[in-house]
């Protein structure tokens, strides 16, 4: 199968640089060539944060580096990060460069480790794998190497919670998404480290991490290998809800099984849920008549050109809480073989009566070619990526853009997640459809 | 001006090849003294953060090549920047009501697999599917430090493609480690072009070549008044534009740093001259560029005319606005060539400059010929500046200056620097079209837009309130340049 990319969707190994901006507090150091961290930063990288974009240190490495090797350069680097950039987690990225000319960056790492240093390291050489898989290799990295220097007689702590539900930076509303999903799971009784964004305590938080009663895994597949990592290494049992939670239906579901799963109280579990659903359905029904009334036309199937968590929770929501019928599904994020079988069969029993079709595909542009060719009989909604501008008005679809790139799009804490989530895009599709009207 | 092999796969990269630097400290008398002297020496930074690479400059030129497609020979991550020069594409597009069009890029995707075994048929593949998808007139292939490291024979594939599909498929070779002055890029684009798409001439035509990015249409009056047409390359040209470039009757820069291969390749490969004066910015600079646009154009009395009929246009204006901005001060952080010119914008403006901070500097460009060195004419026009500094990109370095500085107006040419102007409550002003600032009319445009900056301070004031900072305090006492050149600071932490 070609592996060729037109229209990139997310980033190499070393865009996990946007997994530790996303991190109170912490800082990344690129051990790489002088372009990358911009790159990365251009596709997944909508507002510097607290060091992100151009405060990023880096070794910039030069042909010198390529030819002698650059661990001086990187010594360097770190110790004038320490005293010009105030953080309190440092994370050193190597690329491309570096991987393949064989720096040693866990010794160079190591020797501020022991000096007591909050530093560590992870090989994230470009093309070794891709920000999804490496985001979870950045989190095992700073568990293995800092957390766990205060894991010690980690007493589990009944009813905290360690969350893996997005990638940030490549989920483009990973901050909304986040908040929300904390607010449902502390809604329910748990004490939750949410571990990156506005509603995370930073580092301090993620200290903790070790002492969790046990971990919630909100996503098709990334997430997991931290999630398993966390079992084998403090035995935290985990839970598995294998995409994004969009809606009241999946967002109750969500709850429930987290509740059975943590023993929680069931009275607590189902009066917070019951609260929630009176509230959306109460929006839901307030709107019904527009959908079912609406006589210039609502889109009435859908495209998700997204990664597999997205593409599998809008399209539960689409069909059941809207109505709106599944056209094919795209799945863009390079999902390994081993996580397929699952996500096909979520496709499978989309609803009651209904499966859909997916398929997985990294290569934007030969999704597109095989969109235009499908008979368009009836107004179609896309969700997919600022690259499906053009894709969207010549079939005269309707565009939710939800993946990165997002560039027509600025996110401060815009999510779709959970409940709130929901009517979100709820507004925001309905919003995009009437706005086509002169 | 032996710099310029177009049998060559390759261009050499600016230190080498023009002797370009990025770290300096001191005057722009100073620097203009030793770069004049050939004694002007680079220093590196100990520390340091992300800056650019060439890979993403020469997309930037390649990218808007409207029936030319791009094929990026790297891992994705190199191919982050491709919606970003897609979306300046399309907003060109509306801007000279194009129809919308994508820009089609591919990526290679070069996985560990390709790094031991090499990547070469990949990007075989990748060519053919472009080729077959698109039906372009032309491919060019960048490439990356990961495709240079494990040594893929771009030049070769190039070659055999060329011959096997009928269109010119190009190799551009800008791997990001090569060099430290990302505008490398604008060359290796360059290169390829002229090396690859561009033809002998059959003629003379009237047309006039503008190196441009995608700023403004600003040079049609002027040009049609004189009795030539403008060209505006590369963004937004086709490939049989492109073709005969070398029939135009003189090459326009509108930034050196830009264009300074490409104007110099046209002339000495195909004698079409280009006009050496500095851009036109400031009123005097206006003057002595449009001199020379009239000798080189033949329209001596007519450009005389024109300066004229000008002065006498913006005079009042002009003075109105020096009385407000009369005693002002300003910082700036630019690239090298459009930096230069806005410090004329503001010191014709009645600005005081307090420094500079300037990404990296050319001691000749590659035309050879010292009348284009915007920054000597600064300096023969309106007297040194102080803290003139080379950086390249160092945000570091700007928020310690700033920080002490405290201007009233920041000017940034970049992304990623107003930031730091902000946070300090400093107004900053950012204008991204390079064209807007060029001849009498934008000495005008600009005051403007920096009274309107100056006058509103509501912004910056409120977010410094509520910003954060993540430079230390220890950082922000010590000297800027702590890290520049050694380690001679150092001991001070």
């Amino acid at each position: 199968m070609s592996r060729i990319i037109e229209q990139p969707r997310y980033s190499c190994a070393l865009g996990a640089q946007q997994t530790v901006v996303a991190i109170k507090k912490a800082v990344p150091i690129l051990h790489s060539g002088p372009g990358c961290s911009g790159k990365i930063s251009s596709l997944i990288g909508q507002g510097e944060g607290y060091a992100g974009g151009n405060t990023i240190p880096c070794t910039n490495a030069s042909e010198s580096e390529i030819v002698f090797g650059g661990e001086d350069k990187l010594r360097q680097v770190i110790e004038g990060a320490f005293k010009v950039i105030d953080a309190e987690l440092y994370v050193v990225l190597s690329g491309c460069t570096s991987d393949i000319v064989g720096d040693d960056i866990g010794n160079v790492t190591g020797f501020y480790q022991k000096q007591g240093k909050p530093i560590v390291y992870a090989e994230t050489g470009g093309f070794k794998s891709n920000n999804y898989v490496s985001h979870d290799e950045v989190i095992k990295a700073i568990i293995d190497q800092y957390v766990d220097l205060f894991s010690s007689k980690a007493e589990p702590q009944t009813g905290l919670v360690n969350v893996f539900a997005s990638v940030p930076y490549q989920d483009p509303y990973w901050n909304g998404n986040l908040e929300e999903i904390k607010r449902i799971l502390e809604g329910i009784g748990l004490k939750v480290n949410i571990l990156f964004g506005a509603e995370s305590e930073g580092v301090e938080e993620w200290k903790t991490i070790p002492h969790a009663q046990f971990n919630i895994v909100a996503s098709a597949w990334v997430g997991l290998g931290a999630a398993e990592h966390l079992k084998e290494k403090y035995d935290t049992p985990y839970v598995h809800f294998p995409y994004l939670p969009i809606g009241g239906i999946e967002t109750s579901k969500f709850l429930r099984q987290i509740g059975e799963f943590g023993h929680l109280d069931k009275n607590k579990v189902e009066s917070f849920i019951k609260k929630e659903e009176e509230k959306f359905y109460a929006h839901l029904e307030r709107t019904a008549d527009f959908m079912l009334e609406f006589r210039y036309g609502l889109p009435r199937r859908f495209y998700t050109i997204l990664d597999a968590s997205y593409a599998i929770g809008f399209s539960k929501f689409l069909l059941n809480e809207l109505g709106v019928v599944p056209a094919k599904q795209y799945i863009i994020d390079d999902t390994p073989e081993s996580y397929r079988e699952n996500i096909i069969e979520e496709f499978e029993k989309i609803s009651e009566f209904r499966s859909a079709e997916v398929h997985f595909a990294i290569d934007g542009g030969a999704i597109q070619e095989e969109i235009r060719k499908d008979p368009q009989k009836n107004r179609a909604l896309i969700l997919g990526s600022g690259w499906e501008r053009d894709l969207a008005s010549d079939i005269k679809a309707d565009l939710l853009i939800v993946s990165a790139p997002i560039t027509y799009r600025l996110v401060l804490n815009c999510g779709y997640a959970g409940y709130n989530g929901g009517l979100r895009a709820i507004e925001d599709i309905y919003d995009r459809v009437l706005d086509t009207y002169w | 001006m032996a710099n310029i092999n177009i049998q060559a796969p390759e261009v050499s990269i600016r230190e080498v090849r023009l002797g370009s630097i990025t770290g300096f400290n001191g005057t722009a008398k100073q620097l203009v003294g030793c770069a004049h002297n050939g004694e002007l020496r680079d220093s590196s930074r100990s520390f340091s953060q992300c800056m650019g690479c060439s890979s993403g400059n020469a997309l930037c030129q390649l990218a808007m090549i409207t029936d030319a497609v791009v094929v990026n020979h790297a891992p994705v991550g190199c191919g982050g920047d491709f919606f970003g020069y897609n979306f300046v594409y399309r907003v060109g597009q509306m801007e000279r009501d194009l129809k919308p069009a994508i820009g089609r890029y591919f990526n290679t995707n070069i996985e560990e697999n390709d790094t031991v075994f090499g990547g070469i048929q990949k990007l075989e593949s990748t060519v053919r599917e472009a080729y077959e998808r698109v039906q372009p007139k032309a491919i060019f292939i960048t490439t990356s430090c990961a495709s240079g490291i494990i040594g893929d024979d771009v030049e070769s594939l190039a070659n055999a493609l060329s011959e096997d599909l009928g269109i010119p498929v190009v190799g551009c070779f800008c791997e990001g480690f090569k060099s430290k002055i990302w505008t490398t890029g604008f060359d290796s684009a360059y290169h390829s072009i002229i090396r690859s798409i561009v033809k002998p001439p059959r003629k003379k035509s009237n047309k006039v070549n503008i190196i441009n990015f995608w700023g403004s249409h600003i040079f049609d009056e002027l040009l049609q008044e004189l009795g030539y047409e403008a060209q505006y390359i590369i963004p937004f040209s086709t490939v049989a534009d492109l073709e005969y470039i070398s029939e135009a009757a003189a090459t326009i820069q509108i930034c050196p740093t830009l264009g300074t291969y490409l104007g110099a390749a046209l002339e000495e490969v195909y004698g079409v001259t280009e006009i050496k004066a500095p851009p036109a910015y400031g009123l005097a600079g206006t003057d002595i560029w449009l001199r020379d646009l009239g000798r080189i154009l033949h329209r001596e009395e007519e450009v005389e005319e024109i300066i004229k009929r000008e002065h006498e246009r913006i005079m009042p204006e002009l003075e109105a606005y020096r009385k407000k901005l009369k005693g002002k001060t300003a910082y700036l952080t630019a690239g090298a060539a459009h930096g230069h010119a806005i410090i004329a914008l503001l010191r014709e403006l009645g600005l005081e400059v307090q420094g500079a901070a300037i990404f990296h500097h050319d001691p000749i460009y590659d035309n050879g010929d010292r009348a284009s060195d915007a920054l000597a004419q600064d300096v023969a026009l309106y007297g040194d500046i102080k803290n003139y500094n080379v950086c390249n990109k160092q945000a570091y370095e700007l928020v310690n200056i700033l920080n002490k500085v405290r201007p009233d107006i920041m000017i940034a040419r970049h992304g990623g620097m107003t930031l730091w102007g902000a946070k300090l409550g400093v107004p900053t002003l950012l204008i991204g079209d390079e064209q807007f600032g060029f001849g009498y009319q934008g000495i005008l445009n600009y005051a403007e837009r920096m009274i309107e900056t100056l006058d509103n301070k509501e912004f910056v004031t409120n977010l410094a309130k509520h910003s954060t900072m993540p430079y230390t305090k220890w950082w922000l006492e010590q000297d800027p340049f702590t890290f520049l050149g050694g380690d001679t600071h150092v001991q001070n932490y």
